[in-house]
């Protein structure tokens, strides 16, 4: 999952020896709480998953330590790209809805003037 | 007053403010800690039950309520908002001249901090290459401005004034003397936008007779990441909407009292039995 290239990772997956496909801790580059938080939550929100969590290894670095451990035999990156999927569907959905409310409160604005 | 939650229904759903500490701080709605409840995550259900409320739109500030999301994720936003939105700033300043008594560098830092008006979506990021002064600059991800100031005595000041005002002319140094300088095609693109500082009044520098000011800057796009005069912000925050509940009812004169403590419209006296309560 490492993106090769210019030799700058985004992602890597660090998984001890013998254990199963579900426990996995992925190392996420260039990211913190801004993310680590948000995309926490929406795996949380999946039945599937057993523990999700993260840590900022250490504040002057800007890499987390992300873990996902599945119950049933799922595998880990499984839930990840469903987490981080439906995080985009989420600021998706928020944003048309904000757009349309700026809108709105916009229009309602200019009428008492007219 | 509405009736008193039961006990589950307050864990999920309320942070609460006790006398020496806050309660029932982290989200706990995750599948499998509630039996009876389906937590799993529903697109569906939470596109029903989110809006967006506006509570004041004005050019410089805005404020709304969203209701129905979780606060990882309104944090997010309001880190994003801090951090990560592009703006443009001013990042080089090539001084010619500077004889006022205001240092180079300080100078350069207060420029660095004005606001500019300029939409960070029509530019790009500029390369940092690995060599320090290569190319100058390309249209499509600089904007270059001059300040060019000079400070002189008023010929047509009275003997006895002792007002700066009317003894000298532009002794005083705003950002609206800071001029945009089109390169290359900017001016045919840029001819509507007009370019330059948002606000017009900040003071950057006092002078005197025969100081000035003779300064080139070029603005490039960056994120409050890097440096925070990038933030498109001035703050952004967010907090859990609050709610009041009174445990007991309070009449008479006390609840005058409790009225004016909070700010109009948060609390309504009705009268019962001749007693405010």
């Amino acid at each position: 999952m490492a993106e090769e290239g210019e030799k700058k990772r985004v992602l890597e997956m660090v998984q001890a020896d013998g254990a199963d496909e579900g426990c996995v801790t992925f190392v996420l580059h260039d990211e913190d709480h801004t993310l680590g938080n948000s995309v926490r939550y929406m795996i949380m929100k999946n039945p599937d998953v057993d523990f999700c969590g993260y840590t900022i290894t250490h504040p002057s670095e800007t890499k987390i330590n992300f873990r996902i451990q599945t119950r049933g035999g799922v595998a880990a990156i499984e839930p990840l790209r469903r987490g981080l999927t439906e995080l985009s569907d989420v600021c998706q959905h928020v944003l048309n809805t904000f757009q349309a409310r700026v809108n709105e409160f916009k229009e309602r604005q200019e009428k008492p003037m007219e | 007053m509405s009736a008193t939650m039961n006990n589950v229904e307050e864990i999920r759903n309320r942070v609460i403010l006790g006398e020496f500490g806050v309660k029932n701080v982290h989200t706990t709605d995750f599948p499998g800690n509630y039996p009876g409840y389906d937590d799993t995550w529903d697109m569906s259900t939470f596109q029903k039950n989110f809006r967006i409320d506006m509570v004041h739109v004005d050019e410089s500030s805005m404020e709304f309520d969203m209701v129905g999301i979780d606060a990882a994720i309104a944090n997010a936003f309001r880190r994003i908002l801090l951090a990560e939105v592009p703006t443009m700033a001013i990042e080089k300043v090539f001084i010619y001249n500077n004889t006022s008594i205001v240092q180079d560098e300080v100078l350069a830092h207060r420029l660095g901090l004005i606001p500019i008006k300029a939409d960070p979506r029509l530019f790009e990021y500029r390369n940092t290459g690995e060599e320090m002064a290569e190319e100058e600059g390309s249209e499509i991800d600089t904007i270059q401005m001059q300040l060019k100031v000079k400070c002189s005595r008023n010929p047509r000041a009275s003997k006895e004034s002792s007002d700066p005002q009317e003894l000298y002319l532009n002794h005083m140094v705003y950002s609206k003397d800071i001029k945009w300088v089109p390169i290359g095609n900017q001016a045919d693109v840029f001819a509507d936008a007009n370019i330059g500082p948002v606000h017009s009044d900040i003071l950057l520098a006092q002078l005197r007779p025969g100081q000035e000011l003779d300064i080139v800057m070029h603005c490039v796009k960056g994120i409050g990441k890097d440096h925070a005069k990038f933030s498109p912000v001035a703050t952004a925050s967010y907090r859990l909407l609050p709610e009041i509940t009174i445990l007991e009812p309070v009449e008479g004169e006390k609840a005058e009292r409790l009225k004016r403590c909070f700010s109009r419209g948060v609390i309504d006296l009705e009268d019962v039995n001749g007693k405010k309560n």
